[in-house]
């Protein structure tokens, strides 16, 4: 019975670091064509998809910062958490053992590395029980160098003359796409959280990774701010790699959730462009039933 | 219907062959050739937008081995006319061998405050990581002739396929596998100078200018 969940949730890490989802590379190969041959981004371009093609071939980490896993699961009312949890901490060890995943994990008190990825809050693993027969499983991998990116403001900001108002919210998310520049790896996709408190602001935040990149914000006025910033942010001139070009982010995802009067937090994830997602769903007996993403 | 050799299915069998072949030859043509010892001359001879192929001898390393030298840590190798690589390879043994799994580099502002001194210490001609660096290398690398050049963030498995060998590995127990100093020969290893021996510098540039642009959308 455990045996099926590890190995299936171990496929999932291996798809997840080596394998980009359909909606991103095709997000890369449509942005490829609009940068001018031989200019710093379209090389820039070529070489990633390039490389998500090696990687793809032969099941190998895409990126060698396989970085911090977020296990997003959806339960049926009643399942066993803890077996589930366990499982998932068994398969990263797997994983980290068969090199689909870097030895990348460092226990901030001792300074050592954490032997096969499990440490304190390492993975973190998000559950959430829901009605229905079915377990899904979504998994993030983001990379330290686009989460050192990642930035939460508090409105209002004089600085950026950010008001409590949709305009604010964007002129914090272009500073936060200026501060970036090419570090986070351009081009990203941002995950923006508007209101809640400072942590649950972020969680929000991160959680707008796990929707598609050809999807809207159900609210009009959010929907609309997400191609307005995007818009904006790709008249920046930053660019994949930071190196100049037309392209400097492939989306903006968007939600919102309720806050005190006092408090206005906006806060923003930034993703690489090696955006490695994916998801599974398993009935209660540990089988496929299908593949996400 | 026939068109003879003119049909789509024709021109489509030949195009994609031809268009490969000018984009190669464009490439021959565009990049240029550096090779290990990284001569003052060769590295002068750089301008920020040029695309170069590394091949030789570089050495990987991080936010402890840039500490080290930098508070004045012997270097086990010289590293003058040399490269260092801002990267923390996957590196497995495989029948007594050591193979690079994947090589992109990382994000080299960390290092900041360590790399003039490094390069004025060690006499470093060539810097390779990702999103450039700051002020201080910029004026290090006028000064002393140095030049950074930026790799693609991420193409971990395009990077590793150029890294013919490992020639060696120093602070492997002291360091950790990730951080440690190894000595990679590579071949035609693919980067765009952003920061040469000029002074010049495409971040600070591109910093300008998006936050120019910036500003003009958001007034």
């Amino acid at each position: 019975m455990k045996s099926i969940w590890q190995r299936n949730i171990l496929e999932l890490i291996r798809r997840t670091s080596s394998d980009l989802p359909h909606d991103v590379t095709a997000a890369l190969e449509k942005v490829r064509r609009k940068e001018s041959a031989s200019s710093p981004a379209r090389w820039a371009l070529d070489t990633i998809l390039e490389n998500v093609c090696l990687a793809r071939e032969r099941g190998a980490p895409l990126c060698q910062d396989t970085g911090t896993l977020l296990f997003d699961c959806r339960v049926p009312v009643g399942f066993d958490t803890l077996a589930l949890s366990g499982a998932i901490r068994c398969a990263v060890r797997q994983a980290t053992r068969l090199g689909y995943l870097r030895q990348n994990t460092i226990d901030t008190l001792t300074d050592k590395a954490c032997a096969g990825n499990i440490g304190l809050g390492t993975p973190a693993i998000h559950l959430e029980y829901v009605r229905g027969s079915r377990v899904d499983i979504r998994l993030i991998m983001k990379g330290g160098g686009s989460e050192n990116m990642s930035i939460q403001y508090s409105l209002p900001d004089s600085r950026l003359k950010a008001g409590r108002d949709w305009d604010g919210v964007c002129r914090c998310v272009l500073d936060a796409v200026r501060r970036a520049q090419g570090n986070g790896c351009a081009p990203g996709v941002l995950g923006i959280g508007v209101g809640g408190d400072r942590a649950t602001g972020a969680e929000l935040a991160k959680r707008q990774l796990l929707r598609r990149l050809s999807d809207h914000a159900a609210d009009p006025g959010l929907a609309r701010l997400e191609k307005q910033i995007l818009a904006a942010a790709n008249k920046s001139g930053i660019g994949p790699m930071g190196c100049g070009g037309r392209t400097t982010l492939l989306g903006v995802k968007i939600g919102a959730m309720s806050r005190l009067p006092a408090s206005y937090f906006v806060s923003v994830s930034y993703m690489c462009w090696a955006f490695r997602r994916r998801g599974v769903a398993l009935g209660t007996d540990g089988c496929i039933r299908r593949w996400m993403y | 219907m026939e068109f003879g050799f003119w049909n789509l299915e024709f021109i489509r069998l030949w195009t994609l062959p031809v268009l490969k072949l000018c984009h190669y030859l464009s490439d021959q043509i565009m990049t240029k050739h550096l090779k290990y010892p990284f001569t003052r001359d060769q590295v002068r001879s750089l301008s920020v937008g040029d695309r170069v192929m590394l091949s030789g001898r570089i050495f990987t390393g991080r936010d402890r081995l840039h500490r080290f030298l930098a508070e004045g840590g012997q270097s086990p190798v010289d590293l003058k006319a040399g490269a260092i690589y801002h990267c923390g390879p996957v590196v497995i043994r495989q029948r007594g061998r050591w193979t690079v799994r994947a090589a992109g580099p990382t994000t080299s502002i960390r290092e900041e405050s360590y790399m003039p001194e490094i390069i004025r210490r060690h006499g470093l001609a060539v810097i390779i990581g990702k999103g450039g660096m700051g002020e201080g290398t910029r004026a290090a690398c006028a000064k002393h002739g140095c030049v950074y050049l930026h790799a693609v963030g991420g193409a971990a498995q395009v990077l590793a396929d150029k890294v013919e060998r490992i020639g060696g590995v120093h602070f492997m127990k002291s360091f950790g596998s990730a951080e440690a100093m190894w000595e990679l020969i590579v071949k035609d290893f693919p980067a765009l100078v952003t920061m040469d021996a000029l002074g010049r510098s495409l971040h600070e540039r591109i910093a300008a200018e998006s936050d120019r642009n910036l500003r003009k959308l958001m007034k």
